[in-house]
């Protein structure tokens, strides 16, 4: 391989800026090395990614593309593989630029053996137009902040696109189970293999109210569920054209939840049977877990070692964390979009929990400005939970207005306003020796965990 | 008593939590015990005029109100302008505000006509307007949202608007005003949810339509103490970001 001066300069460039990033204690450095190393060499990360011996895999979704993307990871590296991923989940162009060009050699040899992408909506036909990924996970599609996205049709017609620019030897694997990625994943050139919830118990009436309405993209007619278990998920057709979800190549059976620590499933391909062990709660992440498991198999994983990665991970930055301080159990989960947060309240509301919950709602560029999106939220899955309700942050007062309009008495919500003073309040509230959820948006995550950094808690997510 | 809420196509403009205002219209009514009902009507549905009491009508994608506008058109149009004009109360947000006002015209597409209820039309702007806004307003005080739009409203001669933009950019961004009253139906660009956060403009609708079918004249009064410190919070929030 010749050496390439212009690439050797945007590598260096980029792993140096990196590097006086942290010393400075400026945060983890994961975005501005990549915009260094992207004004160097515009195609260092079309470059870096043809380098990779066993290629690419891309994960995508607006729910769990984080969690989704680590397991992933912690499967292949169990196998043995150098996995090259933006573990960070600095999930834009330069964000994934900064991981490639830490992980690689100056001349551009790259560390690993294989990639595990986590991209954003938006920016995924970029990042598969430039690394060219032997396979794209697709989880799902659900509306987020729309000050933020813009509309989801517009992603959805992007995708699309993507998807039918794709060559024969690439893979895509859908959630099928999604009829918005069943339908635009239809004409793709790519092989299409879908993965879903075969059978599982925990089903839902009627569609929330923060899904989109659901409608067979053929004929124009909604769609009939003959199982909805999440938001628009489940197993649907078109009682009009006929449309149906397509077969499942992985598909779920004796989908578990154990409360509020782990969950399982067996997870079905032809004849072979799987049984996975996830100490993750919620449906939502055991979507997540199929999706992975499917995903490891396609590149070729033995069993085994996709039923270890599971089992032992833990998970991702913020998404569901436990610490220990002064003498209480904090699990913190982050929030999102309407649909996390629905099924955060709903995982809440399936146990019999009295212990105190404190949501802390922002709204900064990465929470969502519009804090709209609360009244999107079922918050009323609360009304019939005994525990008291606390809310903190910049817009402390419009989720308590969210609670009360949610049918929960006023004496059971106190606001706490800003959380620098509210989380002391807050763990005074939780006795001592029991276990109390705090559930922030994704800035007042950040907050949270420099506070409780600075109490002596837990390590920066940089430092993992 | 009993309020019926009608929101209208509550099935494809109920987009950035507008329920929050009919969640409000409802349980304003329900700590009052006053029975609450909310029903929807959408596309190709008759509207019986007699059988609601508030109407809320929110906003849609582009895509979505293109077919509401046609469906508003003739003799339901026409029931709606007279229901409204016989003191019928409305809150309508966004899209359905701009559809109550004389036209609506789109980028790029025909114009869509509304229902002509608001001495207003609306068109297409270069820019969105994206963020929170406080609204001085001569009857309810200070009001607070988030707008988030890019079509521009011009009110007429004949047209009161709710009320002068003190943070945001309101109808167009040039005249200062934000959104139009009329009798007792309010059209704005005020998202957030509004009424949760302004429980006065709740209370007014509320009233109109107990006033109307039951003879009414004043609202048992609620503690407010949580929706005032949310009012007060984006007021301060408004203020910082823009």
């Amino acid at each position: 391989m010749t050496f390439d001066i212009r690439l050797g300069l945007a590598i260096a460039a980029g792993k140096l800026s990196a590097l006086s990033i942290r010393r400075l204690g400026r945060g983890g450095g994961t975005a501005l090395p990549g915009i260094v190393s992207n004004q160097l060499d515009a195609d260092i990360l079309d470059k870096l990614a043809a380098r990779i011996p066993g290629g690419s895999i891309v994960v995508a979704g607006t729910n769990g593309k984080t969690t989704t993307s680590r397991i992933l990871a912690e499967i292949l590296e169990r196998a043995g593989l150098g996995v090259i991923h933006n573990r960070s989940g600095s999930n834009l162009v330069r964000g994934i630029t900064a991981a490639f060009t830490e992980q690689v050699s100056i001349s551009g040899q790259p560390s690993g053996q294989i990639a595990v992408i986590e991209t954003d909506e938006a920016a995924l036909p970029e990042v598969v137009r430039r690394t060219r990924p032997r396979l794209i996970v697709l989880l799902n599609l659900f509306r987020d902040q729309l000050d933020r996205y813009g509309e989801l049709d517009t992603i959805a017609r992007s995708w699309q696109a993507m998807l039918n620019e794709l060559d024969p030897d690439q893979t895509v694997l859908i959630n099928a189970d999604d009829p918005a990625l069943a339908a635009i994943s239809e004409d793709t050139p790519a092989k299409r293999l879908t993965f879903g919830f075969q059978q599982c118990e925990h089903t839902l009436d009627h569609l929330p109210h923060a899904a989109d309405a659901a409608i067979c993209r053929r004929c124009g007619a909604s769609l009939t569920y003959r199982e909805l278990y999440l938001s628009h998920l489940g197993d649907y057709h078109c009682e009009q054209c006929g449309y149906r979800r397509p077969d499942l190549d992985y598909g779920a059976t004796d989908v578990q939840l154990n409360g509020l620590d782990s969950g399982s499933l067996d997870l079905s391909s032809g004849d072979a049977t799987l049984h996975l062990d996830a100490s993750l709660p919620g449906l939502y992440n055991l979507y997540n877990v199929a999706g992975a498991a499917g995903a490891a198999l396609t590149v070729g994983m033995p069993d085994w070692v996709v039923q270890a990665g599971i089992g032992e991970f833990k998970a991702a930055f913020g998404r569901i964390e436990r610490v220990e301080y002064h003498n209480r159990n904090l699990v913190l989960v982050l929030i999102k979009n309407p649909t996390g947060f629905n099924e955060v309240l709903r995982t809440l509301a399936m146990s019999d929990m009295t212990d105190p919950v404190m949501i802390i709602i922002n709204d900064l560029d990465a929470d969502g400005r519009d804090v709209s999106w609360l009244w999107d939220v079922d918050a009323e899955h609360l009304a019939d939970v005994e525990a008291p309700l606390f809310t903190a942050g910049i817009r402390s007062g419009d989720m308590a207005v969210r609670l009360k309009y949610a049918g929960i008495a006023s004496e059971r919500i106190t606001p706490l306003g800003d959380l620098d003073g509210a989380i002391d309040q807050f763990v005074e509230a939780v006795p001592e020796g029991h276990t109390a959820f705090i559930l922030p948006t994704y800035t007042a995550m950040l907050r949270l965990r420099e506070l409780l950094h600075q109490r002596g808690v837990v390590q920066m997510f940089w430092e993992q | 008593m009993k309020l019926t809420i009608c929101w209208l196509y509550g099935d494809t403009m109920n987009i950035y939590g507008d329920r929050g205002n009919v969640m409000a219209l409802a349980q304003r009514a329900r700590w009052r015990d006053i029975e609450a009902d909310i029903t929807t009507l959408g596309s190709g549905e008759k509207l019986d005029p007699d059988a609601v009491d508030i109407f809320f009508w929110g906003g849609g994608q582009d895509r979505e109100q293109i077919p509401v506008s046609q469906d508003i058109q003739g003799e339901k149009g026409t029931v709606l302008r007279q229901t409204l004009e016989d003191g019928a109360p409305m809150l309508s947000v966004c899209g359905g505000y701009q559809l109550l006002g004389k036209h609506y015209h789109p980028y790029g597409e025909d114009q869509l006509p509304g229902i002509g209820f608001f001495d207003a039309w609306s068109e297409a702007g270069p820019e969105r307007f994206i963020g929170n806004v406080v609204v001085e307003s001569e009857r309810f005080g200070s009001l607070v949202g988030f707008e988030n739009h890019s079509g521009l409203t011009f009110l007429g001669p004949t047209a009161e608007p709710l009320g002068r933009v003190r943070v945001g950019r309101g109808n167009n961004g040039k005249d200062g005003t934000e959104g139009c009253i009329r009798l007792n139906t309010l059209g704005c660009y005020l998202h957030g949810a509004l009424l949760p956060k302004n429980p006065a403009v709740s209370d007014f609708l509320i009233l109109a339509a107990l006033k109307r079918r039951y003879g009414v004249e004043e609202l048992q009064p609620l503690a407010d103490d949580l929706e005032m410190i949310a009012h007060q919070e984006a007021v301060r929030r408004a203020e910082v970001t823009r």
